[in-house]
């Protein structure tokens, strides 16, 4: 394996892009796993995606060889056409040609950039839907830090249990309907979240001061009304 | 019809733009498209398996672009490559799709009221990027059509509630790790064997003996964890449940029975297809420990889903045990295993259908899918419930379902070829799902009679007053597709054996150790 050259050489100069495509794919699953908040688990996410990119560009790297778009000569498609010869006055008539291997091994490979053009528009939806979640779940909990959403999550189920077992069915179904009636429409989404922030700050004071259960309830529906 | 292959994505594909174009004017539009596209689909999809059968290859191919396949290694442009396992599994997803699109009037309507054409659109994009898995023959279009259906789940899940949002948050990181992952192996493939077509790879691997490099073994590694981790087997389960018991009505019964499966369908064409059986399975630790694992998750599965006291949630448990059953079907490495595993792919679609479309009646009429508000049921809404337990019976295998069938030939493939523990473990798994399910029978039907009268010894408090009782069946949009599902149950499971017939023709192309029963 490393006949020619020290290992150092073979490992830093030969394969580095390689060696650095593990450590990025690395860190991108580290962060996705370990980091407790959501942007951050995103960032991880990013890297994860960028470090397969840097995998198959590097694949493709082929020295000395040209961008690949067919010279004249070589084009399948195209018609024939009259070729200057080098150190001559003489013109030659080249047409289209069948691409053999030797004659395309001057072309850097194209298909691994290509599929990597998908898999950053991939990548891209992929991100965007998550900060659009992200979003929602900031206006749901008003948190993007994962223990503090569990917590959040936990608590909400219990009150909501508690709710249901005190209130007869018919409210129960008014405050459903309410529920997901005052779900906001898209385009306010993001002038209401500044407002969402500051109501979910009112109403964690509120049901510190009082923490019944009518309480309670109005601060289920406090982040909710804050959009309206 | 000649391209009748292109018409399974065309009907939807345009579908969707149409739903999204013309529900911004009038939403009500949405629903007729969504089925008449499914319908069209489906339509389109027995055309194609008709054909598949009467061609002499029993293969299908549709090239993109023009693009030949004359040039070795195989495959420039992209090609759709139908055999017949790809079909069979078009047709469950167009099936499905057809039946849940049927179902989804009111759901849909009233969960996410105003978002009806974009409910659609993500709906129809949905069942064109499944079917697109099932039936592409180019490893990394089947990446990006696996984002595309991942992508479109993501955003018909975070459609429910914040929290919904939250489990959704969830699945898109193990979601897009395990893309990935898949992705990264299909780039070792391309190094190794400068194609990227299936057939194309598999054609390199045989002519070149590529079974012993480094490169190959690295592939698999990657490929095989990614597709785990989408399928959502054991270790890597977290995601499901909270997605699915968080998601829309009509959501979950989309997303339940198809993407798992189609994802074990997945992992079956990569094994047969594209690394080859003596590959995937002789020179490889995974046989050795695979099917060990196989049994930790059925058992740890059945066990969390015996522990749960909410429908959906339970369902969501059973949905991760049988995937643990099919993955064990394939890496038992038996003909009669793997013909178990194709099978209950197609059964277990039926059956988790079913039982999802049922407990999205129940949760419309009761306001809760808590096993407490299911008393006296059987009496409130007859038909539901028996389109509910036909599926459940389907789960648990008994005999006139499809269910019973499937899990014949799984646990004859672990006889077969001695794989005692996977045997056990779908003896107790079968066990725990009879506890699961007749727990409810119980509470649904034998503790109350239907004058409302208490008939149960020792349930003191289930008293249950006359007017919860008197009957009050769903809406019929969505009673009569559950019906729907309950019968293709009964019926696949009375013709079983035309099915296995086909998955038969299909296995006849690969050699796979039969074995002989004693």
């Amino acid at each position: 394996m490393f006949e020619d050259g020290n290992i150092v050489n073979e490992l830093l100069i030969e394969r580095l892009n390689y060696f650095i495509y593990v450590i990025l794919l690395l860190i991108g699953l580290y962060g996705m796993i370990a980091k407790k908040n959501l942007i951050k688990k995103l960032i991880g996410m990013s890297i994860f995606q960028t470090a397969i990119i840097l995998f198959y560009v590097s694949v493709a790297v082929k020295e000395g060889a040209t961008i690949p778009i067919y010279l004249p000569e070589h084009d399948p498609h195209g018609q024939t056409i009259d070729v200057k010869e080098a150190n001559s006055t003489d013109t030659k008539h080249v047409g289209p040609s069948v691409l053999k291997p030797e004659l395309v091994k001057d072309y850097a490979n194209p298909l691994p950039h290509v599929l990597m053009l998908t898999a950053i528009v991939v990548g891209v939806a992929t991100l965007g839907l998550a900060l659009a979640l992200c979003q929602r779940i900031f206006q749901g909990y008003g948190t993007i830090e994962e223990d503090e959403l569990l917590a959040k999550m936990e608590s909400r189920e219990i009150r909501s249990k508690a709710l249901s077992v005190q209130i007869p069915k018919e409210k129960n179904k008014n405050s459903k309907n309410s529920d997901s009636s005052s779900t906001p429409p898209k385009s306010k989404v993001k002038k209401s979240v500044k407002s969402a922030s500051v109501k979910t700050a009112s109403a964690k004071k509120n049901s510190s001061k009082k923490p019944n259960q009518k309480k309670q309830a109005a601060k289920k529906k406090g982040p909710l009304k804050g959009n309206k | 019809m000649e391209n009748a292959i292109a018409w399974i994505f065309i009907f939807p594909l345009i579908g969707s733009v149409a739903c999204a174009i013309l529900g911004i004017s009038n939403r009500k539009v949405s629903y007729p498209i969504a089925v008449f596209s499914m319908a069209g689909s489906l339509w389109a999809g027995i055309e194609t398996l008709m054909q598949v059968i009467s061609s002499k290859e029993l293969i299908v191919s549709y090239l993109f672009g023009g693009w030949t396949l004359d040039a070795y290694p195989r495959g420039v442009g992209i090609e759709f490559h139908a055999d017949i396992l790809g079909i069979l599994m078009t047709l469950v997803v167009l099936g499905v799709g057809l039946i849940v699109a049927l179902y989804s009037k009111l759901p849909v309507q009233d969960e996410t009221p105003g978002k009806e054409s974009l409910f659609y659109t993500l709906f129809l994009l949905q069942i064109t990027g499944l079917a697109g898995i099932c039936l592409t023959g180019d490893a990394f279009n089947l990446y990006v059509l696996i984002e595309v259906a991942a992508l479109t789940g993501y955003g018909l899940i975070a459609m429910g509630s914040h929290r919904a949002a939250a489990a959704t948050f969830n699945y898109l990181i193990l979601g897009t790790i395990g893309a990935s992952l898949y992705l990264l192996g299909v780039g070792y493939l391309y190094i190794k064997t400068g194609t990227l077509n299936m057939v194309g790879i598999r054609d390199v691997i045989l002519a070149e003996n590529l079974a012993e490099s480094p490169t190959m073994q690295v592939a698999f590694v990657l490929i095989g964890i990614g597709i785990l981790i989408k399928m959502a087997f054991f270790p890597f389960h977290a995601w499901l449940p909270n997605a699915y018991c968080n998601a829309p009505t009509t959501t979950s019964s989309l997303l339940a029975p198809l993407v798992t499966k189609v994802m074990i369908y997945v992992m079956i064409r990569m094994i047969l297809s594209v690394f080859g059986v003596e590959f995937s399975f002789e020179s490889n630790l995974w046989t050795e420990l695979l099917p060990w694992l196989v049994v930790v998750a059925i058992v740890c599965a059945a066990i969390m889903a015996l522990a749960q006291r909410e429908i959906k949630r339970m369902l969501s448990y059973l949905i991760v045990a049988e995937v643990g059953y099919m993955v064990g079907g394939v890496w038992i490495y038996n003909y009669y295993g793997l013909i178990g595993s194709i099978f209950h792919i197609i059964s277990d679609a039926c059956m988790t259908l079913c039982l999802f479309l049922g407990a999205g009646i129940i949760l419309r009429k009761c306001k809760t899918t808590h096993f407490d508000g299911l008393r006296g049921l059987f009496s409130k809404m007859p038909l539901t419930m028996i389109g509910f337990f036909i599926g459940g019976f389907s789960i648990i295998g008994l005999p006139p379902t499809c269910g019973f069938f499937s899990k014949w030939y799984l646990i004859t493939g672990g006889m077969v070829s001695e794989r005692w523990e996977y045997m056990v473990v779908l003896m107790f798994s079968t066990m725990v799902m009879v506890v699961l399910f007749f727990r409810m029978i119980e509470r649904i039907y034998i503790a109350v009679s239907e004058s409302g009268e208490n008939l149960g010894h020792g349930h003191g408090d289930l008293g249950i007053p006359k007017e919860q009782t008197r009957f009050d069946e769903g809406p019929w949009s969505m009673v009569v597709p559950l019906l729907l599902a309950a019968t293709t149950v009964m019926v696949i499971g009375i013709y079983n054996q035309d099915v296995v017939d086909h998955i038969e023709m299909f296995l006849e192309a690969f050699d796979l150790p039969k074995g002989t029963m004693d």
